[in-house]
């Protein structure tokens, strides 16, 4: 990759509502869609404040909640506003995350002809059982037509999620479900661990312990085989919880926020970063949208980060991927090269070309390593 | 001096010393009811909380007796614990008589006897008193028959009282003027005063109390503290109400304090005899003794980064306890620290709470030890109060441990039981006998080291509260001594290291080892622990890897969230100590202590 896609800025653009909430769902978003209007009168005026303040863009990225229920009128008028007041590259990654029950053939024509070059499909699983526990809105009928549709549209960049570690899913059940999505050879996948947050549905039937999460040794299981299982059909583990068919198809959007390149995060609840500092907006639709409307940043907290802090998070970022973190932010700490003997003993780290970066089972334990190099 | 009156009140744990005292000042109009509240209660939170006094309080008392006579009455206060018997023994040294207080409902026990024996060697008054007459439980008939019996004191001339209730104050007031002799001595003769405390004042400097014998003594004078061999030109003498109060002079008889530009209270030491620079006494008041620590234990700083704040707060806290003794020490594990040397466990808890609560200071204590001794092999004797200075066990001839004399006082009912925990700490050469129907006198010679630690909770937790100990430091005897480390994946862990008795070494290593399994936290490898005795494994236990911690996502927003946490852990691993590769918890180390003392 040019050392130009390394550090050019991205674009994230939040749109903060559902047609209803999934189970496990944390993300900021709204099911009351009657405030959507108020919000892309809003968007609009935050795009003002920023305009100008970052480099050109090569990536974009419509995430949420679920930026497919957007109609065709409201996101062309929200992409045009975007082009005039932003530059960004001709070759920019311009990704939006569907979920499968809003996909039609026209909705796909339609962001095709937006300028949409990546798609990013909330499949989540394959199984009907696991998509009812999940509270997903959609069959897994509809996601394989949906799939089906989206490569006649002639989408060349597919990615799919998946959930697994769902409680009582076997490595057999995960395994079918990988397999019916390699089907449709996608060429990104993120395949995320399950996680039971405390504030979701799902978190307060853990609590209540009327759903137990899987074993320690079951997850581990489940990551084990799910990285090898891509690896032998030609994906690349690049990040944790993502595989991508080529380096080409590593996610733009996702590496800077890995990478501490500069982003701008649009919409209730982004985070943006710039320049060492880190803003984030409110976490509410009211607020934002109030803020906007006296004329000032919806930001609720900012921070600079110090060099310890940088160093932490890159530690800790790059621990996630497949590069892993330059000896040089290993080396200096005071245990650095006892850590990194005790790490490559216990077969959780390997070196390479004055790189560390964490084996399979090294991932497994991502979490705490950092803490390792950092004092 | 016909009209002074100095005494003492001795008396075991919790028969009521401070209430009688506090009793005394009040029926004698130092202070009114609420005054006596503010004051006297609130001061020296540790104590009152324990129940035990470290400091000796000491207070003039004026009293208009039923003769008509005015007296002042000084009540000298004395630590009550164990540790503190040369201490104590200095305050009666100071007194010509004592009130014996015993408790109606708990009778006789170890401490009172271990006083009363203090107060005979010094020649004292001994008057008993028979305190809490109020309860329903009290059995005043049965502790008389003690008293005659067990004590060999005439109960006819017991007092009785309340000092909850304030019955028989008046009694025991007429009965200190009536049966106390006043003091002797002549205030012609050259000074020779006794130091039985010593406070530090931050203005001041050092406040010595003290009992004047003969001579006197007056702001101005050129005094001579004869062991230390010290000169200080007195600025200020007085006596104690609530509050110093300055007089013209101390002249014999009297009890009360010097000023005189003493730094700290190291500078001077209980029992010492002052004198005067251009007429000294020609002998030293007689019964000094160099106090010595004899239970030692390193402390450490919980975070490297405090250390110079302990060093502050060890420095201030010495200035008022010359009974503490320390010296650097430095461990792998914990850093830098001290090793201290206490007059005793509680002498030791008492520094520890101290230094935390007042200084703010979170500390980490090794399992504490007392001094060996050595002899090796090309003749030479070793005195080693710290594990990590045990020699090399190819040089050693013998090994040497303290022993004391240990008094156990007890219901019958629970002899076995303790006596099968003197034979487990080694206990020797027992005798028993019953100088009461139903109770029971257990003496034992035991290594000091086994009474140090929670020797005395236990022998409570066994005889239910019933039981009361007393000792005596004896000699030296020969003992087969081992170095038991414990290592955590090979590494030794220094500030867990001790030396302990062959016999020993086995159960402590394997009640260490299962201790550290607790509390170290699984970390992603395998953590071995290991007790040795030079180099052989005596005791294991392993610690599972953590197999998986790991957060799925990671957006822009969880970053922040994420760093957020790191950050906190990482505050918490300043916490940890490292060794070799592994963290280890401050609570481990704390935990550890604590398995030691069970
Ligand atoms: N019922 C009763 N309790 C008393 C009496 N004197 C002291 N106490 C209680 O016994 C406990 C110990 O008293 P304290 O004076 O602290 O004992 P010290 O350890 O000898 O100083 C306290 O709870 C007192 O309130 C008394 O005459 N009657
Ligand atoms: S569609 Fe996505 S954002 Fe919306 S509720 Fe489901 S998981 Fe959450």
């Amino acid at each position: 990759m040019s050392n130009r896609k390394n550090s050019l800025p991205g674009l994230y653009i939040h749109i903060p509502f559902c047609k209803s909430k999934c189970l496990y769902c944390d993300f900021y978003s709204l099911t009351d869609l009657s405030l959507l209007p108020a919000w892309l009168e809003a968007l609009q005026q935050e795009v003002l404040l920023y305009k100008d303040t970052f480099a050109p863009f090569d990536s974009l990225y419509l995430g949420g909640g679920t930026p497919s229920l957007l109609d065709g009128f409201q996101l062309a008028a929200m992409l045009d506003s975007l082009r005039r007041h932003f530059s960004f590259y001709p070759d920019t990654e311009i990704t939006l995350e569907a979920n499968p029950d809003d996909v039609t053939r026209e909705k796909l024509h339609l962001w095709r002809d937006l300028g949409v070059n990546r798609l990013s499909m909330g499949v989540q699983s394959f199984a009907e059982p696991d998509l009812i526990f999940l509270g997903r809105r959609h069959t897994a009928r509809q996601t394989e037509q949906a799939l089906e549709w989206v490569r006649i549209a002639g989408f060349t960049n597919l990615g799919v999620d998946l959930i697994y570690g769902l409680p009582g899913q076997s490595a057999g059940d995960w395994r079918k479900n990988l397999e019916r999505a390699l089907e449709f050879r996608p060429e990104h996948l993120s395949c995320y661990q399950l996680t039971l947050e405390t504030g979701t549905p799902l978190g307060a039937r853990k609590a209540q312990g009327r759903i137990k999460p899987l074993p320690e040794e079951a997850e581990r299981e489940l990551f084990l085989l799910t990285s090898r299982f891509l690896e032998e059909h030609g994906y690349i583990h690049y990040e944790i919880s993502n595989f991508a068919r080529g380096e080409a198809y590593y996610s733009r959007n996702n590496r800077k926020y890995w990478r501490h390149v500069p982003y701008l995060g649009l919409g209730p609840a982004a985070h943006s970063f710039q320049g060492g500092k880190r803003w984030w907006n409110h976490r509410s639709l009211d607020r934002y949208c109030q803020a906007l409307s006296d004329g000032v940043a919806p930001v609720a907290g900012r921070e600079t980060l110090s060099a310890g802090q940088l160093h932490l998070e890159s530690l800790y970022l790059g621990l996630r991927t497949k590069e892993g973190v330059d000896l040089n932010l290993i080396r200096p700490q005071p245990r650095g090269d006892t850590m990194l003997g005790e790490l490559q003993e216990a077969g959780l780290i390997k070196l390479h070309h004055g790189r560390a970066a964490l084996t399979r089972e090294g991932f497994l334990v991502a979490d705490r390593l950092p803490l390792w190099f950092s004092d | 001096m016909s009209q002074i009156r100095n005494f003492s009140i001795i008396a075991h744990i919790d028969h009521g010393k401070s209430t009688l005292a506090d009793r005394l000042i009040q029926y004698t109009g130092m202070v009114e009811e609420r005054q006596f509240r503010d004051q006297i209660l609130d001061t020296m939170d540790l104590e009152r909380e324990r129940g035990i006094t470290i400091k000796s309080n000491t207070i003039t008392l004026p009293y208009l007796a039923q003769d008509g006579q005015e007296y002042e009455l000084n009540l000298i206060d004395t630590p009550g614990h164990v540790d503190f018997t040369y201490e104590v023994s200095r305050a009666l040294a100071s007194c010509e008589g004592v009130l014996l207080l015993v408790d109606a409902s708990q009778g006789v026990e170890a401490q009172t006897l271990a006083n009363l024996y203090l107060a005979m060697e010094h020649n004292l008054t001994i008057i008993p008193v028979i305190n809490k007459i109020d309860l329903p439980q009290a059995d005043v008939e049965g502790v008389k028959e003690q008293i005659d019996h067990d004590l060999g004191l005439n109960a006819r001339e017991a007092i009785l009282c309340s000092a909850k209730e304030g019955i028989g104050i008046d009694a025991v007031l007429e009965a200190i003027v009536a049966k106390i002799p006043p003091p002797r001595g002549s205030v012609d003769k050259p000074l020779s005063a006794l130091i039985f405390d010593a406070t530090y004042d931050s203005f001041r400097g050092a406040v010595i109390s003290c009992r004047v014998f003969d001579g006197a003594v007056q702001p101005g004078d050129i005094i001579r503290l004869m062991y230390n061999n010290a000169a200080y030109k007195v600025e200020e003498v007085g006596i104690f109400w609530l509050n110093r109060q300055p007089q013209k002079v101390l002249s014999a008889g009297m009890v009360g304090y010097i000023i005189a530009g003493i730094k700290t209270v190291s500078d001077t030491r209980i029992g010492d005899t002052i004198t005067l620079e251009d007429r000294p006494a020609p002998q030293p008041l007689p019964g000094f003794k160099e106090v010595k620590p004899v239970v030692f234990a390193s402390i450490y700083p919980v975070s490297a980064d405090d250390y110079q704040t302990l060093v502050e707060a060890l420095e201030k806290y010495k200035l008022n306890d010359a009974a503490l003794t320390y010296q650097k020490d430095s461990s792998a594990a914990l850093g830098q620290g001290f090793r201290c040397g206490f007059l005793g466990l509680l002498h030791l808890e008492i520094v520890q709470e101290r230094l935390e609560r007042e200084f703010g200071q979170s500390l980490i204590m090794t399992v504490p030890g007392v001094r060996y001794e050595f002899v090796l092999k090309n003749g030479q004797t070793l005195t080693v109060d710290n594990p990590q200075h045990y020699p090399d066990p190819i040089h050693i001839q013998t090994g040497r441990e303290p022993f004391i004399k240990a008094a156990i006082l007890l219901p019958e009912r629970y002899l076995g039981a303790v006596l099968k925990l003197c034979l487990e700490r080694r206990g020797v050469n027992s005798h028993i006998s019953y100088p009461t129907a139903g109770r029971v006198e257990v003496t034992f010679e035991m290594p000091l080291a086994e009474v140090i630690i929670d020797f005395y909770d236990r022998l409570k937790t066994i005889t239910q509260g019933y039981g009361s100990f007393d000792y005596d430091l004896l000699d030296y005897r020969d003992s087969h001594l081992v170095k038991l480390d414990i290592m955590v994946n090979g590494e030794k862990v220094d500030a867990l290291s001790m030396i302990v008795h062959q016999d020993r070494a086995r159960q402590w290593a394997v009640r260490v080892c299962e201790r550290l399994k607790n509390e170290i936290p699984r970390q992603q490898f395998k953590i071995a622990i290991q007790g040795a005795v030079g180099g052989q494994i005596i005791s294991r236990e392993t610690i599972s890897a953590f197999r998986k911690d790991v957060t799925a996502k990671c957006y822009g927003g969880d970053i922040t969230r994420k760093r957020k946490l790191l950050e906190k852990q990482r505050a918490g691993k300043k916490r940890m100590k490292m060794v070799g590769a592994v963290m280890i918890p401050q609570a481990a180390f704390v935990a550890v202590l604590k398995t030691v003392k069970e």
